[in-house]
């Protein structure tokens, strides 16, 4: 019987086009804008200035604060301006624009094609490797890993989990990540167990990925404390929470973070970050993107760097096609869409879907039904249809009373309804209505 | 000029149930309670169910837009799925006119009145039918017998319910066991040979609209079973205790309206709780309620009005059995 | 008349007395003592219950009103002069002057100016779509278009202009209640002080963004020139982060700097028309910005 997480979820189609397609290298640019903000916290302090000659690997922003991070340059060539740019946030935000004169890498930079499995540093060295080499998480939430890796005192953590699930339809970044760079992974998790101080990690992988569960589980057994295990598709089997509690059966508070359990959650391509930041001396500045849909030629999977827009990626994968009627960064259930093809990619891009001029547009919403279905998926067991109400009618104060902040923004009640609501509209504006009442609650 | 594209919050897709597919797999799963009503009431049946169907929607239709000036919404199949239920809640050899009037209080009582399709706190067909119950009591409780396919439209035989028979023998003094003998059989029963409303009579074609909507999802299994299973237990324990004066659970379930309100008219999204333990409480409320007023009370069926009653406490149940939280026992723990 | 009716009469009138006189002695026990003037001045105000004067409804403000020390600070902008001296009148005290206000919709961007980049297909709801992204265009300051205010104005003094997309505000019923003002996410609707005939002069535009962008993204958008500071003799006009600012107080009408805004972001309301030479400076300074 496979691990699954007990309430909610939903079965979306899995449109996993390019789980077969080998991991490509894009080639470098003309020119990139590398947001100073690709990370939850501060954003980065810009220290370089318009003219400097800069190299791959660079840093050219620096970490404000405890919750930010470093960011590096991910290409060499000349700075032309600091400026703003829009993002995938849907704003114009400050970014480093540089015109691309060949690929001269930091020579502190490891580049050679063996996997290194000794691991040499010490936990509070592989920290601050982790900041120093602008370290965030991969898996689209973009917290600095640094920060989650220093636990907090009183705490303690006995598993590092790894979240190999890919939950998201289309994307396959992940998977391939597993397939290909397999023994990376794995001593990327090696690191991060001694940087935490457990012998103990369990990774997580749907069962739609039968082939990296397989060759994971082979490969696995040569690193000491690894297991592999494999789980029942369900989306939002990936999200942390519900990692948790299909693994290992501990559910995290609400209003807590994992830690609280003993447990701390990394995405498989942080753990391939972090061996090339630890054992390579390699600064996150390329990651790989999923670029698909069905009208595409060429959808594949690209290692990218940092700031190439995402122009270039549709070239690659066969160019635009002519009914694209949406572009999405990330995946089609938590995906922002962009209005640009200007948008640079980011550490946090996972993916960008082209979809068809016929799925772009919303169905026209009619009146709520009761059915109850939104209620019978959601994950977190909240009531979307009434936290809907409540935030449409502006009664915050119930609806945090419904614990309306335990919404993780799945999607997946909006997937559901039957009569075509957007729920997760109005719970979101709800969200960030109470969250800021609750703050300004907290300063009185 | 550059493309538009479209920009929408995520989620950037959908699910492909609609509430028309809903409301039209609850059409589909009455099929086979339709075909054996015009199989055992005749042509009767069909003009009844025609009837009540286009009043509905026609009503439908004239107060949305003469009366409240909004937007049109009789295809989504919930007027359809009304006029199919009022309609199989009726003897087929009903006058017209009773049946355009039940309509008219069904969809614009019940339903209009408190804003239309997901508002109303009372389940519409019934609402028209306990109307008319109480409005036309004569030609509402005179029940034709099922004599096979007849083509004509009024002179129906009529007799009595298996459960007016046992209701007005106990009344008369008559022992139950020989009330037994002029009730049908239970093969008759579980067919639909026996008197009654069009839609209530044949158990077997209302369990494969059940098996159609658990097949389809459309509805779970909470509320029909907790429904028949109370009337199941409480009627057993009655039977138990005096077997001379009470009958067997089996015929209670087999005869009048419990599996068609259990399975069609109770499990109504709109007018239903909607998490599974406050289901459960709703069915074992309903199961209650009629089985004490078929025992008890002074008409020989009940569900029609236990369903309405447990309808005006799911608000209640709907504020104060919310589910558990995720982590929510933890933290507060 | 029988026994039963008799005696089902006689019952249910001494239960009502009964009633009726514990309800009496209830009523004087746990009466709340209540100035009796709070009552006197709910009656005088409007009775809109919108929030306007800061207070959660009418009978709030009347118990500030009959608290206070004095009538500074408190204003019903619904009632106006007249209420407010009636309330002083009431309570023996002095109605301070307050400059009725209006409120004016600080962007002028219709599709005409500012052209659309992308469609937006979410739920018309400017709160929501502000959480999003910038918008249908290249302006994110601008406004959205989905109608926040005019579902928020209860004097129906609003509605949404299908042309040009931006709500329109009729200076006749706008009570300057300030609901408009709150339910704006991007802070685009001013209250200002209300003139003669209605005139208005004012900065059609909240956008912070440097010349470059603010022009490319919209076309009457304010690029932060300061031609506009430098000729105003009375000093009203402010810049600040790229943007201007005329202090309604200061301001005298002259209407100098409405011809002096190269990309006619500052507009006049309700003026009389004079001859159309703002044109031709608009094209040549555009043709200065573009190369630049």
């Amino acid at each position: 019987m496979l691990k699954t997480f007990p309430v909610g979820g939903i079965h979306p189609p899995e449109n996993k086009l390019t789980a077969d397609k080998t991991i490509k290298y894009l080639p470098v640019p003309a020119s990139v804008a590398i947001p100073v903000s690709q990370h939850i916290g501060t954003p980065a302090e810009v220290i370089v200035g318009k003219g400097d000659i800069i190299r791959t690997g660079q840093v050219i922003a620096t970490s404000k604060g405890f919750v930010s991070s470093n960011v590096h340059s991910s290409v060499s060539g000349k700075v032309s301006k600091i400026d703003n740019i829009i993002d995938s946030t849907g704003y114009r935000h400050m970014a480093v624009f540089i015109d691309v004169d060949g690929d001269e890498w930091v020579e502190t930079i490891n580049r050679t094609p063996e996997v290194i499995k000794e691991i040499k540093l010490g936990p509070e060295d592989i920290i601050k490797r982790c900041l120093d080499s602008g370290i965030v998480g991969l898996g689209g939430a973009t917290f600095p890993s640094h920060a989650k890796l220093s636990i907090p005192p009183g705490k303690k953590c006995d598993i590092l989990i790894i979240n190999g699930v890919e939950c998201e339809p289309y994307l396959t970044s992940d998977h391939r990540l597993m397939l290909e760079h397999v023994e990376e992974v794995l001593t990327g998790i090696t690191v991060l167990m001694k940087a935490l101080g457990v012998d103990r990690a369990m990774i997580g992988i749907e069962n739609n990925k039968p082939d990296a569960v397989e060759h994971l589980t082979g490969i696995a057994e040569d690193f000491r404390g690894i297991t592999v295990h494999s789980l029942k598709v369900k989306y939002p089997q990936g999200a942390e929470k519900q990692l948790i509690k299909a693994l290992v059966n501990r559910e995290v508070p609400s209003g807590h973070l994992p830690i609280d359990v003993g447990l701390v959650v990394h995405n498989v391509g942080t753990a391939f970050a972090v061996y090339e930041a630890v054992q390579k001396n390699k600064p996150l500045f390329e990651r790989v993107v999923t670029v698909t849909g069905k009208s595409l030629r060429n959808p594949g999977n690209f290692m990218v760097r940092t700031g190439t827009p995402v122009r270039d990626l549709i070239e690659a994968a066969g160019g635009m096609p002519e009914d694209t009627g949406k572009i999405v960064s990330g995946g089609p259930m938590m995906g922002k869409a962009l209005n640009s093809t200007d948008v640079p990619v980011v550490k946090g891009t996972s993916g960008i879907i082209l979809f068809p001029e016929s799925e772009s547009e919303r169905p026209v919403a009619g009146p709520c039904i009761r059915c109850g279905k939104c209620i019978t998926v959601c994950p977190m067991n909240l009531e979307p249809y009434l936290l809907m109400t409540l935030a449409g009618k502006g009664l915050f104060e119930k609806a945090e009373n419904e614990q309306i902040t335990d919404c993780m923004e799945c999607g997946s009640c909006s997937f559901t309804c039957p009569a075509k609501r957007p729920l997760l509209d109005y719970i979101r504006l709800g969200k960030s209505t109470v969250i800021r009442m609750a703050r300004e609650r907290n300063i009185k | 000029m550059s493309k538009l594209f479209n920009i929408s919050p995520s989620p950037h897709t959908q699910s492909t149930e609609t509430t028309k597919k809903l409301m039209y797999g609850v059409v589909v799963a009455l099929i086979p309670a339709f075909i054996t009503s015009i199989l055992y009431f005749g042509v009767s049946a069909l003009i009844v169910t025609v009837t009540s169907v286009v009043s509905c929607l026609v009503f439908e239709y004239l107060i949305q837009r003469f009366v409240l000036r909004k937007p049109l919404s009789i295809t989504d199949g919930s007027a359809i799925v009304t006029g199919i239920l009022l309609a199989f809640n009726l003897p087929s050899d009903i006058p017209v006119h009773i049946i355009v009037i039940g309509s008219l209080v069904a969809i614009g009582i019940a339903k209009m009145t408190f804003g239309g399709l997901g508002n109303n706190p009372f389940n519409p067909a019934l609402v028209g039918r306990v109307f008319m119950l109480i409005s036309f009591p004569v030609q509402m409780t005179t029940w034709p017998l099922p004599e096979g396919f007849k083509t004509s439209y009024a002179d129906a035989v009529t007799g009595a319910t298996p459960l007016g028979i046992i209701k007005e023998g106990l009344k008369n003094g008559d022992s139950l066991s020989s009330l037994m003998e002029k009730i049908p059989n239970v093969f008759h029963m579980f067919m639909g040979k026996m008197g009654g409303s069009m839609g209530e009579v044949a158990a077997f074609a209302l369990l494969l609209g059940f098996a159609y909507l658990l097949y389809r999802k459309i509805i779970t299994w909470h509320i029909p079973v907790s429904i028949l299973g109370t009337v199941a237990v409480f009627t057993t324990i009655l039977w138990l205790i005096d077997p001379q004066k009470n009958a067997n659970p089996l015929f209670h379930v087999l005869a009048g309206g419990v599996l068609l309100g259990a399975i069609f008219m109770a499990t109504d999204y709109v007018t239903s709780p909607m998490y599974p333990k406050a289901m459960i409480i709703y069915g074992i409320g309903i199961g209650f309620i009629t089985v004490v007023i078929r025992v008890y009370g002074a008409y020989p069926e009940g569900v029609s009005f236990a369903i309405l009653i447990m309808n005006a406490f799911v608000p209640l149940m709907n504020a104060y059995m919310k589910p558990k939280r995720f982590g929510e026992e933890v933290a507060n723990g | 008349m029988s026994t039963v009716i008799l005696t089902t009469i006689i019952c249910l009138s001494i239960l009502a007395l009964i009633s009726a006189i514990i309800l009496y002695f209830v009523a004087q026990k746990f009466k709340v003592y209540e100035d009796p003037r709070i009552d006197e001045i709910q009656a005088v105000l409007p009775a809109a219950n919108c929030g306007g004067c800061g207070f959660a409804g009418c009978r709030n403000f009347a118990e500030a009103l009959v608290n206070a020390e004095t009538f500074e600070g408190l204003n019903c902008p619904v009632g106006g002069a007249e209420v407010m001296d009636e309330a002083a009148r009431i309570l023996g005290k002095e109605a301070p002057e307050v400059d009725p206000l209006v409120a004016v919709l600080k962007c002028n961007g219709t599709p005409e100016f500012r052209p659309k980049t992308s469609r937006y297909d979410g739920v018309a709801d400017c709160r929501i779509t502000n959480n999003l992204y910038m918008g249908e265009t290249d302006c994110s300051y601008g406004c959205l278009g989905n109608g926040d205010c005019v579902s928020a104005c209860t004097f129906d003094a609003m509605y949404m202009d299908p042309v040009t997309e931006l709500p329109v505000i009729m200076d006749d019923k706008c009570v300057a209640c300030g609901l408009c003002v709150k339910a704006c996410p991007r802070d685009l609707i001013e209250l200002r002080k209300k003139a003669k005939k209605d005139r208005k002069i004012y900065v059609a535009c909240y956008n912070c963004d440097k010349g470059g962008p603010a022009r490319r993204a919209c076309k009457v958008a304010c690029i932060g020139c300061g031609k506009c500071v430098k000729v105003c003799t009375f000093g009203a006009i402010t810049m600040e982060n790229n943007l201007a600012y005329i202090d309604a107080n200061k301001c005298t009408f002259c209407r100098k700097c409405v011809t002096e805004c190269p990309t006619n972001s500052i507009i006049e309301v309700n003026f009389p028309p004079r001859k159309p030479k703002a044109e031709v400076v608009t094209e040549a300074v555009n043709q200065r910005i573009t190369k630049g």
